[in-house]
């Protein structure tokens, strides 16, 4: 290519957006499914999952991963919260005049790399170019198909009374590892973002524990916004322990630095999981021998008490009501 | 000094809870000053822990909350003159000025910016020269030197474009003046980061006034011993000033930051929401610096001042209704669509009341559950408070 920044031209459907296409995308991602046409052709058995998501993280590179390695977990993992094993992807790139190629090479190659440690496909995709300034660099937007194995039930209002709760790792790691990058933040912490496309770890859960209740990933909002939903969808209340609640002690000290609280910190490649209490251990045993899920623990249970509610348990003994978060804490975070 | 996390051992947080519940006093009112630990006690829900008789209220120690509508509107007058760029801390985005908030006068047009300190306003105004660069100066003492830093370093900078508006309080005086009104405050838990600043000595004028004053951190710990405290202080007829939290608080404050801020700023009146016009409660840029006083580089028509109806902000700031008393309060006022400051700042007692408990319909059952878990209640009976 003879430029080495992305031009308006490369979006007017010309040569030079053919040569980024074939350069940049068809040579990592693959060609399509059949190869040059419009729509990709998929064939499926089973019930399947569908789910689409928007990525505008900014920094597009972040210590842990970037732009499109969470394009490609956001959704996967979307599609892993029905059980669905991944089928196929799609992907949009909006992308503002002046963008540096390279880093665009850079971010196909990240979403290559973690779509084939799913084993997912990216079967169909578009390119835009806006003038400078119209956007922020890069902006990505992924669509996922995927199949769910028969006896498979999961949905965030399937909780019972009695369910125990368990998180598959320290929670926040995404949140404050983009946040440390941020401009005017910038501070050395050492914290990675989690991000992990979690397909391979849900399979090897339901594997174990097929009749798992529910499964919900803790992103934008943090835990405490995933319990909520998961309270009120099942109309169940939850209660958790703080001090059982996983956050590591970067994170934790960041977080202290900065006014914010883990339980709202962003984790991109983290599980909340409801299982019967029969089955927690089965469960815990699973996701703790798969690599994304070596620190699961357990930190609550759902009760009767006040349906829709999610109270934490603090170090005194008290309760609190752990609500959603409200307002522009962390913008810009995936 | 006690570390961290030594102070959350669960253990020595049960020991203070009880010499807390040990002390036998009269029924008391205390007031905790600060946002801050409004939003501790809220957390940790100590509430829940306070022998019968003992109410905490919170004050006006929330800086974005006791900004007055005047001021807001001010600044936000200023974001629509031609080549102005505005930047403030990222809590008063959403306050709802006379007319808009700053967050809706950002989606409007205007160049409003979030910044973390008031020298990465002064670093923009350097990278920007065509554009002038007003900062927000909101906050109390603490908050003060750093912007009393950012305006001299412009000035060492000889930086043409940047500005201070300043709407900067000063603590005592607010807490002298609520002494002198309706309120009932039988003891005060004292700021810990202003006292940084000012030093435990600055409360002498409202022990003097029969007030025991109790300086202390945002722990749950020091928190609890701060309430033992004032407590005992009440049970024993005393009111002085005592400091448990030596572990970052002199006597005398910190003398280079108060020589900063004498430099750079002059106490003047200064009306607060809420609180109203209170002598020598504010911070005016002196004028060996007026050349970066936004107050005087710039001439701005304000509107009319328009409070929000119903809204009882005034009320609470000053510990005269409990948050959930504003008829307002998680109906037609909640963190997502606030009426008050004190909804919206994270700080605020609307927004801690209304985020860790208090606004639930649930609020009693939450009351009654919590008594059979809170360890050494004498009986579960008497932990239920509302």
């Amino acid at each position: 290519m003879s430029t080495d920044r992305i031009l308006l031209a490369h979006g007017d459907g010309g040569q030079l957006m053919a040569d980024l296409i074939a350069q940049v995308f068809v040579a990592r991602l693959g060609a399509g499914d059949p190869p040059g046409d419009d729509a990709a052709q998929l064939s499926a058995t089973g019930r399947l999952a569908f789910t689409t998501d928007a990525f505008v993280v900014d920094p597009i590179f972040f210590p842990g991963g970037d732009i499109g390695r969470l394009a490609i977990c956001g959704t996967v993992n979307d599609l892993a919260t029905a059980g669905a094993k991944p089928l196929a992807i799609s992907a949009s790139f909006i992308i503002e005049e002046g963008f540096p190629i390279a880093a665009l090479e850079r971010v196909a190659d990240s979403m290559a790399r973690t779509a084939d440690e799913v084993a997912v496909r990216i079967v169909t995709g578009d390119t835009k170019v806006v003038p400078r300034g119209k956007a922020d660099k890069l902006y990505i937007s992924t669509s996922g198909v995927g199949e769910i194995a028969d006896g498979v039930c999961i949905s965030g209002a399937n909780v019972q009374v009695g369910d125990v709760v368990v998180i598959t790792g320290p929670i926040g790691d995404h949140g404050l590892a983009v946040l440390s990058q941020r401009e005017g933040l910038e501070f050395e912490s050492g914290i990675v973002s989690d991000c992990a496309p979690l397909a391979g770890m849900v399979q090897a859960l339901l594997c174990a524990t097929p009749a798992t209740h529910s499964l919900r990933d803790p992103t934008r909002g943090g835990l405490a916004a995933a319990l909520n939903e998961i309270a009120r969808q099942s109309q169940v209340e939850i209660e958790i322990v703080e001090a059982d609640v996983p956050v590591r002690p970067s994170v934790a000290a960041a977080c202290e630095l900065l006014g914010l609280d883990p339980l709202y910190a962003a984790n991109e490649g983290k599980m909340a999981v409801f299982v019967s209490p029969d089955q927690a251990q089965r469960a815990l045993q699973a996701l703790s021998e798969h690599k994304y899920g070596r620190d699961a623990t357990m930190i609550g249970r759902a009760t009767r008490r006040c349906p829709g509610r999610v109270l934490l348990k603090t170090a005194l003994g008290t309760h609190r009501i752990l609500d959603r978060h409200v307002g522009e804490q962390m913008p810009r975070i995936c | 000094m006690e570390s961290l996390r030594q102070l959350r051992d669960p253990e020595l947080l049960r020991q203070l809870a009880k010499h807390m519940r040990a002390i036998a006093t009269p029924p008391a009112t205390l007031m905790e000053v600060c946002g801050t630990h409004t939003v501790a006690i809220a957390r940790h829900g100590l509430r829940q822990m306070l022998p019968d008789g003992v109410r905490l209220i919170s004050g006006p120690g929330c800086p974005v909350c006791v900004t007055p509508q005047q001021q807001i509107d001010h600044f936000i007058a200023l974001g629509a003159l031609d080549g102005v760029t505005l930047t403030t801390f990222g809590d008063m985005l959403r306050v709802p000025g006379s007319e808009q908030s700053l967050e809706q006068a950002r989606a409007a047009g205007a160049d409003v910016r979030v910044v973390y300190s008031p020298l990465d306003a002064v670093a923009l105004a350097a990278r920007l020269p065509d554009r002038q660069v007003v900062f927000f100066g909101i906050g109390f003492e603490t908050t003060a030197p750093a912007v009393a830093l950012a305006i001299t370093e412009a000035k060492r900078q000889r930086l043409p474009n940047f500005s201070v508006l300043s709407a900067h309080k000063l603590i005592p005086p607010a807490m002298l003046a609520l002494l002198d009104s309706e309120v009932h405050v039988d003891g005060f838990i004292c700021p810990g980061h202003v006292s940084v600043i000012i030093g435990s000595d600055a409360y002498r004028p409202v022990a003097a006034r029969g007030k025991p004053c109790v300086v202390t951190g945002f722990e749950a710990a020091d928190i609890l011993r701060a309430i033992e405290i004032l407590l005992r202080q009440l049970a024993e007829g005393r009111a002085e000033v005592e400091s448990e939290y030596a572990r970052a608080v002199k006597p005398g404050g910190n003398a280079r930051a108060q020589a900063l801020l004498s430099q750079v700023f002059t106490p003047t009146d200064a009306r607060w929401r809420g609180l109203g016009e209170i002598p020598q409660s504010g911070l005016a840029i002196a004028s060996d610096f007026a050349d970066f006083d936004a107050a005087r580089r710039f001439r701005v028509d304000l509107p009319t001042t328009k409070e929000p109806q119903g809204c009882r902000c005034g009320d609470v700031l000053r510990g005269l209704i409990d948050p959930p008393e504003c008829p307002l309060f998680g109906s037609a006022c909640t963190p997502a669509i606030p009426v008050g400051s004190c909804m919206v700042s994270t700080e605020g007692a609307c927004q801690a009341r209304y985020r860790y408990g208090s606004a639930h319909p649930v609020r009693q059952e939450l009351s009654s559950d919590i008594a059979s878990a809170t360890s050494d209640a004498p009986d579960p009976s008497s932990e239920r408070r509302t």
